[in-house]
């Protein structure tokens, strides 16, 4: 069963406080992985693969660059999970 | 004292090791003879003819932030935790620059280990092999390369004249702290953070290990396992952790107003070219790093009270050390309290040096010699005045200096000279 926006974003909140250390509340759509989540280039390749195996995606490499807020990546996972 | 022949001084002391998380633990638990070996009670240590290793006291996770733990290899934690205490305990209250005492131009860094991240290595290929390319760790590269460490804490304290990583096996730490020593002489640093870490307590290293005959294998005894000296001794037992300190011109130090722990000399570095792993059994190589060092630096033998052994506790290295001594000191080794720490924490590799360093300086400043633990039967050769059992006092007055040996796979010695200021 295909996750919602709120539990995209409560699943993203889950890996980014594990990879970053920030906590949960504050990873919200606007916020930027690298600007306001301390998410650096090669952190953002382990979001990515925890976010992948998390909700049943693939996000391919080129698409990763598009992703800039939490808001782009729940985007583009309500958009392509099966 | 001309621009290019510094006095080199060190003003910060810092470590993490079997036997405390910090330089004054560690030392308590020198001065009271205290074991930091145990049985591994991993389920991968079942199958392995060594069961006995020194783990940290601490764990580093304990107080680093999760979030930068988790991006740095065991022995880059260990560096970071034991460099953060002799950053903040030379009276640094941020990062260079931040700090304006120090210019982080003329700030380095050379943090050596002998091995580097391997347990990051073999961790990320059980990734590779039990989960697939996909999952191996995108910081696997900059946590495994050997350069880590150093890397890290100079991003830690902001270093800008140089990071740098000599590896020589189990005399790295030593290596690390002469090459810092030399940076300052020769004015291309004013202060550097320098010293040794290891973390290699994993299946592989130690079967590697066992199988060269190097390491005891006396699992029914982990704190009696580490023996230098004695005439039972069958060989080293591994152990893990770090130790940094903070080297600087004394110009600089002065000009800050830091207190000053005592004056790094310098050192004296030679080869074997003998054998690969074997040390040279008459002792000749480590005798022409003890005669550089004396001839190079000027340091006079009446003035050494106490020597670090590098003593692993194998029965063809801690005899080769005591002959070198003894050839190149002659009657002055009589004067000199030798101490073989290894028979408390270990041995760490390439964290030794850096330990061992800590050790030798806090023992000028106490003015006290740690014992040699674990010996029962002072083996017969050991022609020298070994400290058994318990602490010793140095000379209370007067100046007095201190060496730290370290010796490694390949040939490499390495000696180290320090004194009272």
């Amino acid at each position: 069963m295909a996750a919602t926006q709120e539990e995209i974003v409560k699943g993203l909140a889950e890996i980014v406080n594990e990879i970053a250390g920030i906590p949960t509340e504050d990873v919200q759509l606007e916020k930027s992985f690298t600007d306001d989540l301390d998410v650096d280039s090669l952190s953002m390749v382990e979001v990515v693969v925890a976010a992948e195996e998390k909700f049943g995606v693939k996000i391919p490499d080129d698409d990763v660059k598009n992703l800039k807020t939490v808001g782009d990546a729940t985007s583009y996972i309500l958009n392509h999970q099966s | 004292m001309n621009a290019t022949n510094h006095t080199v001084v060190v003003t910060g002391i810092g470590a993490t090791t079997p036997l405390g998380g910090d330089s004054a633990s560690t030392w308590d638990g020198l001065v009271a003879g205290r074991s930091g070996v145990r049985l591994l009670d991993e389920e991968w240590a079942a199958e392995l003819p060594v069961r006995i290793a020194a783990r940290v006291a601490v764990e580093p996770t304990e107080i680093l932030p999760r979030a930068q733990a988790r991006k740095l290899d065991r022995s880059a934690q260990f560096a970071l935790v034991a460099a953060r205490e002799a950053w903040a305990d030379a009276g640094f209250t941020g990062r260079a620059g931040e700090d304006s005492s120090v210019n982080p131009d003329r700030l380095g860094t050379v943090v050596a280990s002998g091995i580097g991240g391997v347990t990051t290595l073999l961790g990320q290929y059980d990734v590779l092999r039990e989960k697939g390319a996909r999952r191996v760790s995108p910081h696997t590269v900059p946590m495994l390369m050997p350069n880590s460490p150093s890397a890290n804490v100079g991003l830690a304290v902001n270093a800008r004249a140089g990071v740098h990583t000599p590896v020589s096996a189990c005399a790295s730490g030593s290596e690390a702290v002469g090459y810092a020593v030399e940076m300052i002489r020769t004015g291309r640093a004013d202060v550097v953070v320098a010293g040794g870490t290891e973390a290699a307590i994993h299946p592989l290293p130690i079967a590697a290990f066992a199988n060269m005959m190097a390491m005891s294998k006396n699992n029914d005894d982990p704190q009696g396992a580490s023996r230098p000296y004695d005439v039972d001794r069958t060989g080293f037992v591994l152990g893990e952790g770090a130790g940094v300190i903070v080297l600087e011109s004394e110009e600089h130090a002065r000009q800050r107003g830091a207190r000053i722990y005592v004056e790094a000399v310098g050192q004296g570095i030679s080869a074997d070219s003998h054998d690969i792993v074997q040390p040279e059994p008459s002792g000749n190589g480590i005798a022409h790093a003890l005669e550089n060092l004396t001839s190079g630096t000027g340091l006079d033998p009446a003035e050494v009270v106490h020597i670090n052994a590098h003593a692993t506790s194998t029965p063809q290295g801690d005899l080769a050390e005591l002959k070198a001594l003894r050839k190149v000191f002659g009657d002055d080794v009589d004067h000199m309290a030798i101490s073989a720490t290894k028979s408390m924490t270990g041995h760490l590799l390439g964290g030794a040096g850096g330990v061992e360093t800590v050790a030798t300086l806090l023992a000028l400043r106490h003015r006290v010699a740690p014992p040699s633990i674990n010996i029962e039967n002072l083996d017969p050769e050991a022609d020298a005045d070994v400290v058994r059992d318990k602490a010793r006092a140095l000379p209370a007055e007067g100046r007095i200096a201190a060496l730290n040996n370290s010796f490694g796979f390949g040939g490499h010695n390495v000696v180290l000279a320090f004194r009272t200021v």
